[in-house]
Formats: structure tokens, C-alpha cells, sequence
């Protein structure tokens, strides 16, 4: 039986300028990544019937830069379909939708985005010259997430899951230079990567050295929040040949499913949570294996989430992480795996999952310049939250 | 913990007040579902194993297990200064009913996964935190 997947091609990607406290508007982010993948794939506004975004209208707190509302009151694509929403499998179940409503005959060329500006909706917020962003916090803690956490100090996904990889520590003898290990690779390939964050060499020491941040992590175990914007276009297999690409990815598999309780603490505690469904579903909508990955572009706003992505997804058993990324040689850009050859989100930016995306069709594309791994890669796997819940995504060229 | 006169507090809602207010008798309570017996947190209006409505609050001994923790280093917010350990612990009459909460009563350093602990209160706004120290036993 055909799938859904088969029915769809990636065509486009784009990406805009990539800092810290760019000071610019969100939304101009947003249009320049969704300008840059219509060029990308040699279509016109008129051409993209289909919206997509990842997790909804902007935010004051910067974790949204730009939903469907602000993008379409100035791209005017009319769409015929649209979608942006927070409670998706992953960031990129922004992706899945839109592929879906693609097979599906709602539109034929989607344009799925997503745009952060985490490091300048603070600093706005703190500019007494605006009266924007956050207001001076409450001491009643609302949520489902946050009622039942802040209150004992556990403000941050790094207590959340640094809790589990101390678990993960305790049962499997994993050690600190396993996930450095995962820091290192990520900041050697960020250094071939003009757009990411973090360029400069970082060592085992300097990575063992640097402040905690809440056991097991150090600062260097800590993805680091920024301002831009990814998009990609999906098309229908038919459309694609309107478009630029004379190759256009295909999408081989999405894993989309919840299998663990919808929460921080009352289900699994040795892994980030809810990645194991995703990666389940992910294998089970393909006849590919993990041993067919040519790269892999895992989520790593954290490191212990890659480590989690790296087991989940079956590369190795579970609770051999640490061993299977040891010393770095497997995940190097010319090693069995070559792992966030971009940098990942730890040195290349929080690009809230959708680096992984647009590194993966780059590396499938072979356009990654002096990041490129070698040997052409034909398979890619991406993966996206977990936690939010997460998402997986297996791309192949044609 | 100190400084509560500047910590936050989880907004007490009819669904948890149960919860939240319990500490002031000392006393650790959690729903269960009469029909099926599961304890259920956090707290839910239907049994999500039997679907029953049939739900009571019940006392527990306040009894629990270290599953995971991390010793936090960062000042997230001035009211909670570090260093300070966060905790999952596992309800001894439940031990898949679990609670995010802090260790106190030890040095940081103290604290290992399968420590058994016991709850203690500590009212901050209108709620009782439950926390955990070390058990004597």
C-alpha cells in the first residue's frame, strides 16, 4: 500500500541570518527563510498554496517568532491550508501536517516554517524605552508542566532532564565524557558551519571545566538560544517537477506516535521522554533499518537528548549510548554516523528542531561545502523535541 | 529552602487543593480511584486505567524513594539560591505515582538514587510543598 510519504518531495529550503540579539523583527526573519526556500526551489508566492509553522503566533517570551497570521498578512499566498500549533509530534509535526494535507490533495506546494527570537524578545523586554515582553512575574504558578516543577526550583528542562541522565548515569555506568563527546563533535562541525553560533575549538577540558549548570550538565551541555528562522517547502510528487529541483527529496518515513505517559515524571526517567513512540512509528512506516542512516540530525538541546535520540532511534541498545559515542570517532562527519553536522542546536543555535531538517536535506543535497560528509549520503534521519512530545523524520533521495 | 516570602507557588485550582493544602494537617494525600484502586497523579477528573469517576483522596505515609535527582548550581531566580537538589521521587505505597520536589536535610552531595525518604512540609503562599529529608531508619 502506498504511503502518505510517498506522495510528497521536499523542494526548497531556506534559512535566515542566524545570532544572538540580531535586534531585528521576527517576522522579517520568518519572510527571509520562506523568500530564501521559494528561490530555493524556483517557485513564486502565487505557486505556495499551503501554510505551516511550528508552535503558533509570536511570543513575548521569544520561543515564537512568527505564526501563519503574520506571515500570511504579508506573503498573501491565500492558502488553501494552514497550520501552526504547539501540541505536534516534535517541532517539525509542523512538517508531518503539512505533508500530510500535501498527500492528502488540500494543497500542492506547503510552505512549512519556524522562527525563534529568544535573544532579543528578552533584551527588548528589559529596554525600559518599550512596554513590551515580560511583565513582572507572578508568584502563582500556573500549567500542567510548570505548577508541579517551579515551585521546588526546577525552572528548567536542564533539572527536568538532567534528573534523567543522572539516572541514566547510575544504571548504565554512563560518564560526562560520553555526552562531551556529543559537545565536541557538535562544535567541530559548527566551526565549518558560517551560520552557526559557536566556532571556536572546544576541548574535553575546557568542556569538563566549565560551570554546571545542574548535574550532570555544564554549560557546554546546554544548547544556546538565538534569533532566526528554517523553512522548507513540501510538495506533492506531481507538483515537484514545477519546481527547480531536479531532485527532490523524498520523505522515506515519520514517526508521530505518543507511547509514554504525557509527562515529565510519571513515566520513563532514564531517557528524555516521549521519543521512544516517535522512533517506534518511525521504523515501523519504513523497511529501512538503522543501519541504512547515512547521517543523522538528532536533537540536541541537550546533550543527554541526543544520547536519548541515538538509543531510541535503535542505533545502539539501550543504555550503550555512552560507549557507542565515546572518543567521538563514530559520530565524526567521516564515521559510521556523522551526528549534527551542522553544529546541532549546542553550537550552531536553538533553532527549535529545524536545523536538524534543513542540515539534513543539505547534507542529502550534497551542498554542505567544507561540512559535507563524504561518500554522498542517499538516508538521513532527523529528530525533533521530545518531552513536547518529539518527533522522527527519515528523508532518502530519489 | 529559603527566602519563601519570594518563592513562587503552584496556583491552587478546585482539582488540586487537595494536594497543595494537605501538608498543613501534615499529611502527604494523593487521589485513587475507588473502583480500580490506582492512585492517580496528578490528578485526574476520570480514572485513566478503568475510566470510573468513582475517585477518593487518600492519606499515604509519606514514604518515598529517591528515583532521580540533579544537583542544581544555577541561580535560576533569586529566591532559590544554589546549590539545591531536585528530586522525582517514587510513593512508597505507589511507586508509580511520583513527585518532582526538592531533597533538603542533607548535604547535596548525600543524596543517591534508592535513598528512602520521608516528606516534610514547607508552606510557601497558600500551599504546603512537600519536600523530602532523609529517613532516620
Amino acid at each position: 500500500m502506498e504511503k502518505f510519504e510517498d506522495k510528497v518531495r521536499i523542494t526548497g529550503i531556506g534559512i535566515s541570518e542566524v545570532g544572538r540579539r540580531l535586534m531585528r523583527d521576527p517576522v522579517e526573519l520568518a519572510i527571509d527563510a520562506c523568500m530564501s526556500a521559494m528561490a530555493d526551489a524556483g517557485l513564486e508566492r502565487g505557486d505556495i498554496d499551503g501554510l505551516s509553522a511550528h508552535p503558533g503566533p509570536q511570543t513575548a517570551d521569544g520561543y515564537s517568532g512568527a505564526g501563519v497570521s503574520a506571515v500570511e498578512e504579508i506573503l498573501r499566498v491565500q492558502p488553501k491550508w494552514f497550520n501552526s500549533s504547539h501540541e505536534t509530534p516534535g517541532h517539525t509535526g509542523a512538517f508531518v501536517a503539512a505533508a500530510l494535507a500535501v498527500a492528502a490533495g488540500l494543497c500542492r506546494h506547503a510552505l512549512v516554517f519556524r522562527c525563534t527570537w529568544e535573544t532579543t524578545a528578552p533584551a527588548l523586554a528589559r529596554d525600559p524605552r518599550y512596554n513590551v515582553g515580560q511583565s513582572a512575574p507572578g508568584r502563582a504558578v500556573s500549567g500542567e508542566i510548570q505548577s508541579w516543577r517551579i515551585p521546588f526550583g526546577a525552572y528548567s528542562a536542564g533539572n527536568w532532564i538532567g534528573m534523567a541522565a543522572t539516572r541514566h548515569f547510575h544504571l548504565y555506568g554512563t560518564k560526562r565524557e560520553h555526552l562531551g563527546a556529543i559537545a565536541l563533535n557538535a562544535r567541530r562541525n559548527a566551526a565549518l558551519n558560517p551560520n552557526a553560533i559557536y566556532r571556536d575549538p572546544l576541548t574535553m577540558d575546557d568542556y569538563l571545566n566549565a560551570r554546571m549548570i545542574s548535574t550532570p550538565f555544564g554549560l557546554y551541555d546546554c544548547d544556546t538560544p538565538c534569533d532566526g528562522a528554517v523553512a522548507v517547502i513540501v510538495s506533492h510528487r506531481d507538483a515537484a517537477k514545477d519546481t527547480r529541483r531536479p531532485d527532490p527529496l523524498r520523505l522515506e518515513a515519520a514517526g508521530t506516535q505518543v507511547t509514554e505517559r504525557w509527562s515529565w515524571d510519571q513515566g520513563v526517567l532514564d531517557h528524555e521522554v516521549m521519543l521512544a513512540g516517535p522512533a517506534k512509528s518511525l521504523w515501523e512506516r519504513t523497511d529501512l533499518k538503522p543501519k541504512d542512516v547515512d547521517v543523522a540530525e538528532l536533537y540536541d538541546g541537550f546533550t543527554f537528548n541526543c544520547l536519548s535520540w541515538i538509543e531510541a532511534l535503535g542505533f545502539c541498545k539501550r543504555g550503550e549510548g555512552g560507549p557507542f559515542v565515546e572518543g567521538g570517532t563514530r559520530i565524526a562527519r567521516d564515521g559510521e554516523l556523522p551526528l549534527n553536522t551542522h553544529g546541532g542546536q549546542l553550537s550552531g543555535g536553538r533553532l527549535q528542531g529545524f536545523s536538524f531538517l534543513h542540515e539534513a536535506c543539505i547534507q542529502l543535497w550534497g551542498e554542505g561545502g567544507a561540512r559535507q560528509v563524504p561518500n554522498r549520503p542517499q538516508v538521513a534521519c532527523v529528530s525533533s523535541g521530545g518531552g513536547t512530545p518529539g518527533g522522527a523524520l527519515l528523508l532518502a533521495r530519489p | 529552602m529559603t527566602d519563601t516570602a519570594l518563592r513562587p507557588f503552584p496556583a491552587i485550582t478546585p482539582q488540586n487543593e487537595f494536594f497543595w493544602t494537605a501538608g498543613a494537617e501534615g499529611k502527604l494525600r494523593f487521589k485513587r480511584c475507588r473502583a480500580c484502586c490506582t492512585y492517580l497523579h496528578p490528578p485526574p477528573p476520570v480514572c485513566p486505567e478503568c475510566l470510573s469517576k468513582d475517585i477518593s483522596v487518600e492519606d499515604v505515609s509519606g514514604a518515598a524513594t529517591v528515583a532521580a535527582f540533579t544537583i542544581n548550581h544555577h541561580q535560576w531566580r533569586p529566591a532559590f539560591p544554589p546549590p539545591y537538589v531536585i528530586a522525582i521521587v517514587e510513593i512508597a505505597e505507589a511507586p508509580y505515582v511520583r513527585l518532582t520536589t526538592q531533597i533538603v536535610g542533607c548535604a547535596p552531595e548525600a543524596v543517591s538514587i534508592g535513598m528512602t525518604v520521608q516528606v516534610r512540609f514547607e508552606q510557601v503562599g497558600p500551599a504546603w510543598l512537600p519536600l523530602f529529608a532523609p529517613r532516620e531508619d
